[in-house]
């Protein structure tokens, strides 16, 4: 066992035998890179040049009723890629150059981690496939179509339920076959150690522009920071600089999907039990026979039945709290951010949005929120559109 | 003596090695799953590696995907499977039992309580397909508490330390793996460097039986060539079932002889 491939009793390396070794090659180059000055250059100069780094800070204008309230974003919506994937993207695609491996595989559900894979790979001049749910690929077609203009093979995955669940599976059959030429470049910061600390590193950027923005903005720490959950990659990112700041409460919002008394959602930390899935002992959806059970949520990027173990562990410890958002209030407040403050924003972010507005309701004291608007929601106007459509509400 | 050592021992003296065959329990259903395993042994196996479904198995190429698929399908479950292992332990006392499965399946029943249940059920050995040597601990200490025998897979991208590790936490018999991948006869089988057995012997492995696409007489004959003591065959039999889904009486025939055929190769 290896301490470092823990959070508390969560995470570890629970992979077939093969795939240790390339796991191990992955953490050496990473924590060499992570000391290497040229490395963090030429990281830094893309994040800035590239994809447009640091994103602004927002103060909604009209969204927040309570005048005691001050709601603001970070935009990663504005990243180039359209979300917050494509920052540790470009890590993890200079790690694959720094390990001498010239392929790249990626899976994607929302495919905002396919796009931003694809895009760093044309950028860096590395060959790249990605696993993609059929069911995804439905409901993201917008994505796939980018995915492709980039270069990129999207390969579509019926298995099981098709969506990234299985889109992982397949991936790390693949990583099985080819580590030798390829790198896995994992999504968000769940899976196998070391990738809950390479991609939470490489996110991290996040949450310390947002505290230094809203230094400067108010003077002052928020009260609440809140970032929407599905493997995690955004909101550890979001949070990670706020860990040790112990008056600011951190809330992840994860998808309640139906409802959480259904057994549509895809709320592992708030219904879900401990088990081990794609390498990580965390909390997942599991019946009692420990088979894994499908998740549900409008917003494809959320629709996984497992967590990242940092995140297990931040709720075990009451460090951050995990709530639930449905279906129909992420919608609800995706239709609200566009009409009163003309941002769309993708439904994965909704999520946190709705809960943000909730809570905004609720406060008696003046309190300052830090949303972290993960993406943007062009990919899911078209699925915006049907649904709202057959709920006749447009 | 193990089941395991008593098989390794009565073969060498037989100058043959080990030819053992994988299906996943509960496949196509549950009933059938039973008929099917005791047709393994009615064609000579010499040992048996029987899997419990799981929903994600990412080792496992197509083949075994849809093998899982259609056990859990008919709501298999880890009860049903050991219930299916003891009928296999009655209708045979001595042949070794090895289950081949996925970590959380042993996590929901607790890692101790499962070995136990396996014990009881007749189960010599257990591998998990998701637990590498790195995170094998608890797993090593409730097989050797029940009297389990761990097994742990020598690859082909292992260093020795890797290696010596293997050697001295597996028991029963190690299995080798000559090529990457997941499992399927998609990528044949390659033959294992001689380096690699020449190591796990120096280092006291047990014996090794060499497994991921071995689907022919001719893969089992060039494995026992290589230096290994036998062979395992999962996706080719797994095939067998699928092509003769509606046909039972056929599906049991042709399993039957397929094992005749890969066990008339390991007389040397």
């Amino acid at each position: 066992m290896n301490n470092a491939a823990y959070f508390g009793d969560f995470g570890g390396m629970f992979v077939p035998e093969l795939l240790v070794p390339a796991l191990k090659q992955l953490e050496q180059e990473f924590n060499k890179a992570q000391q290497d000055p040229e490395f963090l250059r030429e990281f830094q100069q893309l994040l800035n040049e590239y994809a447009g780094r640091p994103t602004p800070l927002t103060l909604t204008r009209n969204l927040v009723n309570n005048p005691k309230v001050k709601l603001y974003l970070k935009r990663e919506d504005l990243l180039h890629g359209g979300a917050h994937k494509t920052n540790q993207v470009l890590g993890q695609a200079l790690l694959t150059k720094r390990m001498g491996k010239n392929e790249v595989i990626a899976e994607t559900g929302a495919g905002q981690h396919g796009v931003a894979t694809a895009l760093a790979c044309a950028l860096l001049g590395l060959k790249c496939r990605v696993y993609m749910g059929a069911k995804d690929v439905e409901r993201q077609q917008p994505n796939v179509f980018r995915m492709r203009l980039m270069g990129a093979e999207v390969i579509p995955v019926t298995a099981g339920s098709g969506t990234l669940k299985d889109a992982v599976n397949e991936a790390m059959r693949d990583w099985s076959a080819n580590y030798k030429t390829a790198h896995y470049l994992l999504g968000t910061a769940a899976g196998p150690h070391p990738f809950p600390t390479v991609v939470r590193e490489f996110q991290k950027m996040i949450g310390e522009e947002a505290k230094q923005q809203i230094l400067e903005a108010e003077g002052r720490l928020p009260d609440v920071v809140m970032a929407c959950v599905g493997g995690g990659s955004n909101a550890i990112g979001m949070f990670s600089d706020f860990i040790e700041e112990h008056d600011v409460k951190l809330i992840g919002i994860e998808p309640a999907g139906k409802g959480l008394d259904t057994a549509e959602h895809g709320a592992a930390l708030c219904k879900g039990t401990k088990g081990i899935l794609h390498g990580a002992y965390t909390y997942i959806m599991q019946n009692s026979d420990g088979q894994i059970e499908e998740s549900h949520s409008v917003s494809a990027g959320l629709d996984y039945p497992a967590v990242g173990p940092q995140h297990a562990y931040l709720h075990e410890t009451g460090r951050a709290e995990y709530v639930a958002i449905t279906d129909t209030e992420a919608l609800e407040a995706f239709q609200s951010l566009a009409k009163h403050e003309g941002i769309i924003p993708a439904l994965e972010s909704s999520h946190a949005l709705a809960y943000a507005l909730k809570y905004a309701e609720q406060q008696t004291q003046e309190t300052i929120i830090v949303v972290n608007l993960s993406g943007r929601g062009d990919k899911d106007l078209a699925h915006v559109h049907q649904v709202l459509s057959e709920r006749g509400e447009l | 003596m193990s089941r395991y050592a008593q098989m390794f021992s009565t073969l060498a003296e037989n100058n043959q090695g080990a030819f053992v065959p994988f299906v996943t329990i509960g496949d196509p259903n549950k009933a059938l799953s039973v008929e099917i395993i005791k047709r393994l042994i009615d064609g000579g196996a010499d040992a048996l590696e029987l899997g419990i479904p799981f929903s994600d198995p990412i080792a496992d190429g197509p083949v075994i995907q849809s093998a899982n698929i259609r056990a859990l399908a008919d709501n298999t479950n880890t009860e049903d499977c050991f219930e299916i292992i003891k009928q296999v332990r009655q209708y045979n006392s001595d042949i070794p039992i090895g289950l081949l499965l996925y970590s959380n399946l042993i996590f929901a029943k607790g890692i101790e309580a499962f070995y136990r249940q396996a014990k009881e059920a007749g189960v010599d050995s257990i591998l998990v397909a998701d637990v590498p040597l790195i995170e094998s601990k608890p797993f090593r200490r409730a097989a050797q508490n029940v009297g389990i025998e761990p097994i742990f897979i020598a690859t082909p991208n292992a260093d020795d330390d890797t290696l010596r590790e293997c050697a001295s936490y597996g028991r029963g018999y190690t299995y080798l793996l000559s090529r990457s991948g997941v499992t399927g006869t998609e990528t044949s089988a390659q033959m294992p460097a001689d380096s690699m057995i020449t190591k796990l012997i120096e280092y006291h492995a047990a014996p090794t039986l060499l497994g991921f696409g071995i689907s022919t007489p001719e893969h089992v004959k060039a494995a026992l060539d290589s230096g290994a003591a036998g062979a395992i065959s999962g996706s080719a039999v797994v095939k067998i079932i699928e092509k003769n889904i509606d046909e039972p009486n056929q599906l049991l025939e042709e399993i039957q002889s397929f094992v005749s055929q890969m066990k008339a190769a390991t007389i040397r």
